[in-house]
């Protein structure tokens, strides 16, 4: 009301709210020719150096500059690659003396855990899909075949590899003083591998694994004790349908149960514990001293005399 | 020669692994052995020479003046490990573009397979079966090789050959291991693979393999030879003959040691030395058997109404 009485003074505070406006906008449209033209190069030059960006350095802790300190922290301040000390003995990256069959173990178990968990989309553990899976995978599926292929003979080499590890091992003398328990994680690991190998075997669902997992678990019937063909079986009333074997199949015959089980002691058990061991390894192999060498030769007569400690500075 | 069955046989997918495991084991071996003989030289050259042996001079490729002791994990160690992973993923790869998986005709309980092998890695157990009962070869032996192998570096008292190559100075540990890995293991599975065929029979290489082949052979027991009839007989008999063994062979180990390796035998406390003897000879027991069953056709020596051995 008050407004239809002093049209003029209506209209006056009307023109003086647009004035701001406009000359607000027209200030803002400067603003933008000149600030964001200014602090966009400024913030493109900075993007020639992106380690100089919060996000490259909140991933990357330090400088990558070729200094001895930097090639350290690269190692220390990585989480994959922490396991390595910073620096090692000149000699210890020889591979003829390692021939790397840890390192190139470790590396196949990746390959078949990626390749594995990639199968595990295609492959449903029964008997009625399981054979039919692995056709569609061989023949429909896009890489599929080469995808099996990797993961079969993948498995060979990490097979082969684990034997030339613990051959290497043993003939360097690794497994002695202090490496003892370490050696003891590496046959329960060889152990492993191989179980691993063989719960895979029986997947494909075909003859070959089928008989093949017949043969050898036809042995766990003959345990002794807990076998219904091993000795001193039938005396503790063992029978076909309660002995170790009917345990490790889930059944007297290997069918849709000792699929299942092989598929989930293979696809879940096995690698789970095999990884805790593989972990304890490495570590140990880092808290024992490292790589076992090439060391210094020993000659016999110093073998029984100690060489560092209290005694040896005492005579 | 069947040259189309060895071809057969040796390009089978999965026995692939094992005919690239010889010339990969051939390799290793000649690998060890050369770091091994120019270890023990230089062995030889410090002990007789003590003021030699009081410098630095300790490694074949000895430390020079002027050389960094340590060098940097990132990059000497890391870039041999990566080039090592993409060695082995190009290997991977081009083997698993020009070889296929194998995959037979879908599982079934009625259709036996013959030969029915285990896979390739346990060939080696599955040809034990032959000359042990499945109670040995299938759970005993497997059990025996794994304590076995974790006992190893309780009883080798030997300090010397620590970290680096050497014959000289571990010959038994390294006979006894080669011989368990290379003849026993190794062996047996190339044997399972490639000499078994149907009916878990001997073939030579290049045999054709005769699924009607039949051999005539009687095995005979031990006690039989000897005469023994009565199951009595038979059980004391055999104990006698796997306790002797024992004794005998523990004797000759002990014999052994205390001539040719006295100071090992000295370091080694009874229970460790009876330890490594049980385990050594039982180890040898595996080829005896193999020699009594090939040679003289005799199936078991020990007969008991629970097992026989």
């Amino acid at each position: 009301m008050a407004d239809e009485i002093n049209p003029n003074g209506k209209n006056g505070n009307k023109v003086g709210v647009l004035e701001k406006v406009t000359a607000g906008v027209k200030e803002d449209i400067q603003a933008l020719k000149t600030d964001i033209p200014a602090k966009a190069k400024e913030q493109i030059e900075g993007l020639k150096d992106p380690t100089k960006t919060q996000v490259y350095t909140s991933i990357f802790r330090h400088k990558h500059d070729d200094t001895p300190r930097n090639r350290a922290l690269g190692v220390l301040s990585n989480v994959f690659l922490h396991l390595h000390p910073a620096k090692i003995n000149r000699d210890a990256v020889r591979y003829s003396y390692t021939w790397g069959m840890g390192g190139i173990t470790f590396y196949l178990f990746i390959i078949l855990t990626y390749t594995g968990v990639l199968l595990m989309f295609y492959y449903h553990p029964s008997k009625v899909q399981a054979f039919r899976d692995v056709l569609y995978l061989e023949h429909d599926v896009p890489f599929g075949k080469i995808l099996r292929n990797m993961h079969r003979w993948a498995a060979h080499l990490m097979v082969i590899g684990v034997w030339l590890h613990m051959f290497r091992v043993f003939l360097t003398g690794s497994y002695k003083k202090p490496r003892e328990f370490n050696w003891n994680i590496g046959v329960l690991l060889l152990v492993f591998t191989l179980l691993l190998s063989f719960t895979g075997y029986l997947l494909p669902d075909d003859q070959l694994g089928f008989w093949a997992v017949t043969v050898g678990t036809n042995m766990a019937r003959a345990t002794p004790l807990l076998g219904h063909e091993g000795p001193f079986g039938s005396v503790l009333g063992m029978t076909p349908y309660n002995d170790v074997r009917f345990g490790l199949l889930g059944g007297s015959i290997v069918d849709a149960n000792a699929l299942l089980r092989s598929y989930i002691w293979h696809c879940i058990g096995i690698p789970i514990v095999a990884s805790v061991l593989m972990m304890v390894h490495f570590w140990r192999v880092r808290k024992d001293g490292g790589i076992s060498g090439p060391a210094p030769v020993m000659l016999a007569a110093e073998a029984d005399k100690p060489r560092r400690g209290p005694k040896a500075a005492g005579e | 020669m069947d040259w189309r069955q060895l071809w057969e046989i040796c390009s089978a997918p999965d026995n692939v692994p094992i005919v690239g495991l010889i010339p990969l084991l051939a390799f290793y071996i000649y690998l060890a052995v050369k770091q091994a003989r120019a270890n023990d030289v230089l062995i030889e050259q410090l002990e007789g020479d003590a003021a030699l042996a009081k410098t630095h001079h300790r490694k074949t490729w000895p430390f020079k003046p002027g050389w960094q002791k340590e060098v940097h994990v990132w990059p000497f160690l890391l870039r041999i490990e990566f080039l090592a992973a993409i060695i082995v993923t190009i290997i991977l790869m081009v083997w698993s573009i020009t070889l296929n998986a194998p995959l037979e005709e879908p599982a079934n309980p009625n259709l036996t397979m013959n030969p029915a092998k285990a896979p390739w890695y346990f060939l080696g157990l599955q040809e034990m079966l032959v000359y042990f009962d499945p109670w040995i070869a299938g759970v005993v032996m497997p059990t025996m090789i794994i304590i076995g192998l974790m006992v190893i570096p309780y009883i080798d008292t030997n300090p010397l050959g620590s970290g680096y190559y050497t014959w000289k100075q571990r010959k038994f540990s390294i006979s006894t291991f080669l011989f368990g890995f290379v003849i026993l293991w190794v062996a047996m599975i190339i044997i399972g693979t490639f000499i078994r065929g149907p009916g878990w029979q001997w073939f030579w290489p290049g045999q054709t393999w005769d699924h009607n082949r039949l051999i005539y052979e009687v095995n005979r027991d031990l006690p039989d030879i000897f005469g023994i009839t009565s199951n009595i007989g038979k059980g004391i008999f055999g104990a006698i003959m796997v306790g002797g063994f024992y004794l005998v062979g523990g004797g000759a180990v002990y014999s052994l040691f205390r001539r040719k390796m006295p100071k090992d035998f000295q370091r080694m406390s009874l229970l460790q030395f009876s330890l490594m003897a049980f385990l050594w000879l039982t180890m040898i027991a595996l080829p005896l058997k193999m020699a009594l069953r090939l040679l003289w056709h005799i199936k078991y020596v020990w007969i008991t109404p629970w097992f026989n051995v």
